[in-house]
């Protein structure tokens, strides 16, 4: 039973890796970039949510809606102001940009909220379940029910709308998409209003879990994700979602059966065996040469 | 093969170039004047002046490193011209995107194959009707009837576009698994669907054996007279183009060094010159 309870909670941390993976992984296979501000994203959207309901006084479903506005609008504001002016060039380049938005970020957060931990207000009121002795926390099964709901809508997003298709045809190869009649900017742009909103969903998640938000708040789940975005194959949306949530159990059942310390050795050990028996992921593509 | 050439008349345009005659009276499809680009310093295309008729199937030679796919990039904005202009359906596409260009109707296909590889072969066709059938994503994601409507529209006309090419059997086959052959004909049902007015063919018969190019032939034929579009081709295949091409167009460095029907063309000593060399 205890096995069982630890593996719930693993899937429910799981789950928000998952959802902050989404945004890594289709940022990647869209823009062929690493958004190492992601995380950071996810940082705001708890801070909207901490400012709008604990500070402001509204009740929980308008900060949910605003964090997820905020975390949109950010999202897409970043790559206008700083990915898009530099589509061709040098990639590192833009990895550089990408860890500068970070610390900007979070020196905006800092100045605003201040450095100290700060209680995150209530906003998912669920009753522990319990079955028998198992005792499931009402956090956990919201997270599960929301994170499925998401993850089915995006994927028959992707697989079956218009812009699902314009999508992964710009994946696949920008300036044929182009030739197409796709707009490349529009789409970009989708891709990081789609990662941004899921990251303020995450945001909400972990703020709930853990209880509590500071301006470094996003880190560790951001480079969590990212690792659970490799692990699953990056550029791959199922792979993400497995990744992540593979990746939450390794971490919740390390932390109650091997030690709480090295927890964060093993998810990021297993990361380099995957890596070294299949460098492109558990559902990543062979990466074709071209010819 | 030459029994079934039909012979077109070609007449002058104040462009200095030839058009069909049955096109003369209406507005070219593509006028082209003084194009060029510099490649840090290189002209890679210089002065280039062109004018393609309504319905013509326009052939574009020339030896290997000549500029050829350097003008579709330039038609299609990939690159912006350093000089000249390009009038497409009577609309200049100076400043445009890529995008905006294929949008005011020129598609093309590539000289190495670039289908969207992992996606089906309807889903590519789907791809080339974005922005011919549009749903709202709100329709979409909550499944609205016209979603479906839509949907099924999509779904017929992509399976009436791939039937002209027989492929309609390969639908939800991974466009990567296709046979050679049956790529290049769905990149050109691809481009078809964006709806064009004007459908560039970049070496769309390399690779292919001789019973594969004379029906590639007869489809490209059949695409002008079925779409009444132009089409203009870069080929090596001199077969193939003195076949169906009715304006021949000839670069070499860069530059335009002869114009002309099919038989204006075999016998230039410009075009056997930059082909096969000077004759001492």
């Amino acid at each position: 039973m205890e096995f069982l309870s630890n593996l719930i909670s693993g899937l429910s941390l799981g789950a928000i890796y998952a959802l902050i993976a989404l945004g890594y992984t289709m940022v990647y296979g869209i823009a062929k970039m690493l958004n190492f501000a992601h995380g950071d994203v996810i940082m705001i959207g708890a801070f909207t949510v901490l400012a709008t309901v604990a500070t402001a006084g509204f009740p929980w479903y308008i900060g949910i809606i605003a964090s997820v506005i905020v975390c949109t609008v950010l999202g897409v504001t970043i790559e206008k102001i700083a990915y898009k002016p530099l589509r061709k060039a040098n990639p590192l380049s833009v990895l550089i940009t990408a860890i500068g938005v970070s610390y900007f970020l979070q020196s905006v957060a800092l100045l605003i909220f201040g450095s100290g931990k700060q209680s995150f207000p209530t906003v998912i009121k669920a009753n522990p379940i319990k079955l028998g002795s198992l005792i499931i926390q009402g956090n956990s099964v919201v997270t599960l029910i929301i994170t499925t709901i998401i993850m089915v809508v995006l994927t028959l997003f992707i697989n079956k709308t218009r812009l699902g298709k314009a999508m992964r045809a710009v994946s696949e190869d920008k300036d044929a998409a182009e030739l197409m009649g796709i707009s490349v900017n529009r789409t970009i742009s989708l891709t990081f209003a789609i990662g941004s909103a899921l990251a303020a969903v995450a945001g909400i998640f972990y703020g709930s879990t853990y209880g509590f938000v500071d301006p470094y708040a996003g880190a560790m789940p951001g480079i969590k994700a990212f690792v659970a975005a490799v692990f699953g194959g990056i550029g791959s949306i199922p792979g993400a979602m497995l990744g992540g949530i593979l990746l939450g159990i390794i971490e919740n059942l390390s932390k109650a059966y091997i030690s709480t310390d090295l927890a964060d050795a093993i998810v990021f050990g297993v990361l380099i065996v995957v890596l070294i028996v299949k460098p492109t992921g558990l559902l990543g593509k062979k990466i074709r040469e071209k010819v | 093969m030459n029994n079934q050439r039909e012979r077109t008349k070609m007449v002058p345009v104040p462009s200095h170039s030839i058009i069909p005659e049955r096109d003369a009276n209406f507005l070219p499809i593509l006028e082209v004047s003084h194009l060029g680009i510099n490649f840090n310093g290189l002209k890679a295309v210089d002065d280039f002046n062109l004018t393609v008729g309504r319905t013509e199937i326009a052939g574009l030679i020339g030896p290997n490193g000549a500029g050829k796919t350097t003008v579709f990039n330039l038609l299609t904005n990939v690159y912006q011209p350093t000089n000249g202009s390009i009038m497409l359906d009577g609309y200049n596409t100076a400043g445009k995107t890529t995008e905006q260009v294929n949008r005011m109707g020129i598609a093309r296909t590539f000289q190495n194959i670039r289908l969207f590889s992992n996606m089906s072969v309807l889903d590519n066709v789907k791809v080339g009707l974005h922005n011919s059938i549009k749903t709202s994503l709100g329709a979409s994601l909550l499944r609205l009837p016209s979603y479906y409507r839509n949907e099924k529209i999509a779904n017929e006309r992509a399976l009436e576009l791939l039937s002209i090419f027989k492929m309609e059997n390969a639908a939800y086959d991974k466009a990567g698994s296709l046979p050679y052959g049956a790529q290049r004909r769905l990149e050109i049902v691809r481009a078809l669907a964006t709806n064009p007015g004007i459908i560039l063919l970049d070496e769309p018969a390399a690779g292919m054996n001789p019973s594969e190019t004379a029906e590639l032939m007869e489809n490209i034929r059949m695409i002008r007279d079925t779409f009444h579009i132009a089409v203009m081709l870069i080929e090596h295949d001199m077969n193939l183009v003195m076949g169906i091409c009715e304006g021949i167009c000839v670069l070499n460095y860069g530059r335009v060094i002869a114009k002309g029907t099919p038989d204006e063309i075999v016998s230039n000593p410009v075009v056997i010159e930059a082909y096969l060399g000077k004759k001492d």
